[in-house]
């Protein structure tokens, strides 16, 4: 079993969501973007999914969006990113890849699935990438025993559904709500209808993004879905803080939130 | 349209929209549904004889259309090769744009949506999309570089008038890449009541496919045009390509006659070895963009690079997928035309002809003087070459003016 899937085992086993933290690579600064993902893994983020940054976006609202922007102005490069992936699987935690399809096509696919199981990734999130344009994808990922993580919407049909799924490795992304990535007021009412549509489906656990940002909500989405993927509520922690420091401490605290959010008993 | 033409394009994209390596569909899983309701509401409307007659009347009673084919006699003599340009520039709104807008607000409102989304860099597309969608009762909102509404207050002002709320978009390079950025999320969050009329033959299957098709009748026309007006098939076509709609729309009518060359012109701005142009496929390299696989400008590491031209409208780091695939395959040659050969050409055709064209239109101008030399020398007389004249240029007078230092008061 793949090591984001040990994760979700122990998880299951304690009757809990996996808490997954996103925080895109190079932002603020390569060393930065270290010790961010460290502290959100010692605040008791049990997964990290790290974002390569990428020029257009189209699934990301203005937070990450800016945070990237950031990062590339910074001059982060794709090995840069691999050196972080290496640097935070090293803290013990599963460590994903999310990115766009463009990087990894230009980096090749198969030299950056190698280089990715040599970091210590776990495999990829591919939010542009679906089965129907990925065999370059589904051959690498075969060759280096990589988890594939394609995303399901509610929008899929369920033919589509079940083709997505079967194609997942590690879990499934659930896109809870029709938008892009953003933290919201309320989180959607429509995830939780995609989350039973997944498990009829298959036994791989279903992750739930796009929307999560208090502790509360982290309870909620923990309550139906078996991973809760939080990205621009923990990356404003650093946008917003005047300084790395002040940032740190937000998202340790923000973290913490998070992680009690996914034990509470709302499930 | 002719069943075998019918036949004829639907052999390619294949059913995934594949122009042999290219195209495809590189999107967020939340679109795909929206693309194949659109894929199979093309399809069906193209075999519709009501829809095709209610486009065809469309495109005569309010765009214009058939736009003339003119022997421009003047320019040919400087040229040395026999001209024949495709007055584009003459249809409603002055582009050969107003084609894909009404074909695609046909297909909204056969898909029974009311919101009609666009991007736009110097705001053609944007005007061209506010008129369909105040002529179709649609609610419009416009997606556009923060940068470009500045650079094109004009634009902005007549989409308002249309009824059009624009947003400038502040992301990024806040350039045109970046309202399709916009435009794409927007349509993630709203697929269900919105249309994303996109502005050229790019983006994700079915779009590079069905703005062909709305587009094509510009092939179409000049095909029969020459066969009525000068009893042949020219040598040469010539078209400017920005996504490629216009050029893949006089293209198209041709591809499957031989000796017909067909030559796009790309926007090399400040010249192809320099960092400062748009040529995507003489100066990028194979990547995703945008939903589809193409030629893009783009880094080492895969980030797109922003492109310059002194055209706006051919101002864009990608290239449609099937321009891509005709050039792989050589049936169709792209090169690149710089600004100052696009603004030499500009000036020629105000000359000669007394037409202002767009700036756009003048890479295809320059293109045509390119070739024609090396074309009468292969075929040993003198060439004919029909040059799709995208559009006017009222547009551009003022980048004109600053360019030839014409403007205020003394000359
Ligand atoms: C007059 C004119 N020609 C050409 C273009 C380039 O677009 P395309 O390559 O899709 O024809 C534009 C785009 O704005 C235009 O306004």
């Amino acid at each position: 079993m793949s090591r984001i899937g040990v994760a979700f085992e122990k998880a299951r086993a304690e009757g809990r969501a996996v808490l997954v933290g996103c925080m895109p690579a190079g932002f603020p600064t390569v060393e930065g973007s270290i010790a961010a993902m460290t502290a959100m893994v010692e605040a008791g983020v049990d997964v990290i999914e790290v974002e390569i940054p990428y020029s257009d976006p189209v699934m990301d609202g203005p937070v990450i969006q800016k945070a990237s922007d950031i990062a590339l102005a910074g001059g982060v490069r794709t090995a840069d990113t691999l050196r972080i992936i290496e640097a935070v699987a090293a803290t013990g935690a599963p460590v994903v890849t999310m990115t766009y399809w463009n990087p990894i096509e230009r980096y090749g696919v198969d030299a950056f699935a190698r280089d990715l199981d040599a970091a210590g990734g776990t495999g990829l999130i591919t939010p542009d990438l679906i089965p129907e344009e990925a065999d370059e994808w589904l051959a690498a990922s075969d060759a280096y025993g990589l988890d594939r993580t394609f995303l399901v919407a509610p929008s899929s049909t369920d033919a589509r559904l079940a083709m997505t799924v079967e194609h997942c490795r590690g879990f499934v992304y659930a896109t809870a709500i029709m938008g892009v990535t953003g933290a919201r007021s309320q989180t959607s009412d429509a995830a939780p209808v995609l989350v039973s549509r997944v498990r009829q489906v298959t036994e791989l656990p279903v992750g739930v993004g796009l929307g999560v940002g208090t502790g509360a909500q982290a309870g909620t989405v923990g309550g139906y879905a078996d991973g809760v993927i939080v990205g621009s509520a923990l990356i404003r922690c650093v946008l917003d803080a005047p300084d790395l420091g002040t940032g740190l401490t937000a998202l340790r605290t923000l973290g913490a939130e998070l992680a009690e959010g996914v034990r509470a008993p709302a499930r | 349209m002719s069943a075998d033409a019918l036949a004829a394009t639907g052999s390619r994209p294949d059913a995934a929209g594949h122009f042999g390596r290219f195209g495809g569909r590189f999107v967020p899983e939340a679109l795909v549904a929206a693309l194949d309701e659109l894929t199979e509401a093309h399809r069906t409307a193209m075999a519709d004889e009501s829809f095709r007659a209610e486009f065809a009347a469309l495109l005569r009673d309010y765009a214009g259309t058939p736009s003339l084919l003119y022997p421009a006699e003047r320019l040919s003599a400087k040229l040395g090769a026999r001209v024949l340009l495709k007055r584009e520039d003459l249809n409603h709104t002055g582009a050969h744009k107003v084609r894909n807008v009404l074909g695609q607000a046909l297909l909204t409102r056969r898909m029974g949506k009311t919101r009609v989304i666009a991007e736009t860099g110097a705001g053609q597309h944007g005007v061209a999309t506010a008129t369909a969608a105040a002529l179709f009762d649609l609610e419009c909102v416009v997606y556009m570089g923060e940068v470009d509404t500045e650079r094109q207050a004009l634009n902005v002002a007549r989409m308002r008038m249309l009824g059009a709320t624009v947003v400038p978009v502040t992301t990024g390079s806040r350039t045109l890449k970046d309202a399709m950025n916009e435009a794409m999320r927007d349509w993630v969050a709203n697929v269900d009541g919105t249309h994303y009329l996109i502005g050229t033959a790019a983006g994700p299957h079915p779009f590079p496919a069905l703005v062909r098709d709305f587009v094509r009748g510009i092939g179409d026309e000049a095909r029969q045009q020459c066969l009525d007006q000068i009893g042949a098939l020219p040598d040469a076509v010539a078209a400017c390509v920005g996504g490629g709609s216009n050029a893949l729309g006089i293209f198209h009518a041709f591809v499957d006659d031989p000796d017909v060359r067909l030559y796009g012109f790309e926007a090399g701005g400040e010249g192809v070895t320099t960092d400062r142009h748009a040529a995507s496929i003489t100066g990028g390299s194979l990547g995703v963009l945008h939903g589809a696989r193409t030629y893009v400008l783009q880094d080492a590491d895969g980030q797109t690079v922003e492109s310059h031209s002194i055209s706006a409208g051919l101002d864009y780091p990608g290239v449609g997928p099937e321009h891509a695939w005709l050039h792989d395959s050589g049936r169709a040659s792209y090169l690149p035309v710089t600004d100052d050969e696009a603004m030499a050409a500009f000036e020629l055709l105000c000359r000669t002809e007394g037409i202002i064209p767009a700036i756009e239109s003048s890479h295809a101008i320059a293109g045509a003087a390119a070739i024609a030399p090396k074309l009468a020398a292969e075929l040993g007389r003198e060439p004919t070459i029909v040059v799709n004249l995208s559009g006017r240029g009222d547009k551009d007078v003022h980048t004109a003016g600053e360019y030839f230092g014409i403007l205020g008061k003394e000359q």
